[in-house]
């Protein structure tokens, strides 16, 4: 234990109220802890952020879930059924910490079923084929990753670390979906094809989840300065793209997208324009699989209710003897 | 609802000879329900052999506000630290 550093009179010369400690605290590279001062929109932008990945994670659960009654062996059915376990575990941890800044759980549950509160757009497509579930792990998962790696080093304390505990449990779930997909290729010309398939189908919509482009992304700036995100969503896909490359070489599997190709000059493969008006037109609930989601989730939400009655019955009956 | 069910904070110890620390909170209508929970959110990959669920409502903690004054008294008292300590280099094991 080194003795406190900074003499009195320094810390007498800082600016002083809670907004400059918050700030200092921000500069510092420390974190944000629950009770500390923070201003109103930071607390906010932190709310939507956390309960917007938090049902991400919940309605991530449908895609491969749907798969698990049907995986092609007991192997697959049980690493399936645990990674579908670890995403609603992965929920309760960031409703927890969305908990730590006075957002209430259920509020958070029902904006999300009455279609208040956003999750990724990656969730509102099909799930057609078996491959989907290994395309999932290796991309989706590989994306989220991506994605979530630099956010263990997040301004907000319980974030933070939640978020290191869901990197941690993240890589299981791209290894196993990359090890499905090296089984399929080793198959038949059928298996093969149904990856490429749904390579195919999953690409695009990955480079998505990085949200829009840094000249469109509404938060980033600030989110930057706060230390909330630590790099931009360009930045981020672009690392994504570099990754994905020598996987897809080594797999077999070609990446749809004539335009991609190695840049000596700038270091990093170029990729083609995405098509961004499909993001908005799945964001704003016209994809795929959006109404069926979140009637999904509104339906165990509400089957429920029985449940979670009878135990809060059983409770006060215990506490009553 | 679930409204009504308590926010329990968990603390883990990860093996023996560690103290239990605080790994995060969930909602549950009962202590062993807690317990149980708290067995599956937080310890899926032999994290911990031992768990400890606490009402939240039942912690006691020091207020941010207080900060500077709380911990005040140790911040002046550098004689509590070794380095403090100056002994010549040729004495040894000290």
């Amino acid at each position: 234990m080194a003795p406190s550093t900074g003499t009195a009179e320094a810390r007498a010369a800082e600016p002083q109220g809670e907004a400059a400690h918050f700030e200092r605290t921000v500069a510092r590279d420390q974190r944000i802890e629950p009770r500390d001062w923070m201003p109103d929109a930071y607390r906010a932008t932190m709310v939507r952020q956390i309960a917007q990945h938090a049902h991400s994670e919940i309605i991530g659960m449908q895609p491969e879930g749907v798969w698990i009654t049907r995986a092609p062996s007991l192997r697959r059915k049980a690493i399936l059924l645990a990674k579908v376990q670890d995403e609603a575990g992965h929920g309760l941890y960031l409703y927890s910490a969305a908990e730590t800044l006075g957002a209430d759980r259920s509020e958070l549950t029902a904006k999300l079923i009455s279609g208040r509160q956003k999750y990724s757009s990656i969730f509102n497509y099909p799930t057609l084929t078996f491959a989907d579930v290994g395309v999932i792990g290796w991309l989706v998962d590989g994306a989220a990753i991506c994605n979530q790696v630099p956010l263990c080093r997040s301004s907000y304390g319980p974030y933070a670390r939640a978020m290191i505990r869901i990197c941690k449990e993240e890589s299981f779930h791209q290894r196993q979906g990359y090890e499905l997909l090296m089984t399929l290729m080793r198959g038949t010309d059928a298996q093969r094809e149904m990856v490429q398939d749904a390579v195919n189908r999953w690409w695009w919509p990955s480079l998505m989840m990085f949200g829009p482009p840094d000249a469109d992304s509404t938060h980033t700036a600030q989110s930057m300065a706060w230390k909330i995100k630590r790099h931009t969503n360009d930045e981020l896909r672009q690392r994504f793209v570099d990754m994905s490359v020598p996987q897809a070489d080594a797999l077999g599997v070609t990446l749809p997208d004539p335009d991609l190709r190695w840049n000596a000059e700038r270091g990093h493969h170029d990729f083609g324009e995405i098509d961004w008006s499909e993001l908005k037109r799945v964001i704003s609930g016209d994809g795929p699989c959006n109404a069926e989601r979140v009637a999904v989730r509104r339906a165990a939400h509400e089957d429920g209710a029985w449940v979670r009655e009878a135990a809060a019955a059983h409770a006060a009956k215990q506490e009553a003897r | 609802m679930d409204k009504d069910w308590p926010l329990y904070e968990v603390f883990v110890r990860g093996k023996r000879g560690l103290n239990h620390v605080h790994v995060g909170s969930l909602r549950a209508p009962d202590d062993t329900m807690a317990l149980r929970n708290a067995r599956d959110l937080y310890t899926r990959r032999n994290e911990g052999v031992s768990i400890w669920v606490v009402p939240a409502r039942d912690i006691t903690a020091s207020s941010p506000d207080e900060k500077d004054p709380f911990f005040a008294p140790s911040g002046d008292k550098v004689y509590r630290h070794p380095t403090f300590y100056d002994i010549p280099e040729n004495v040894p094991h000290i």
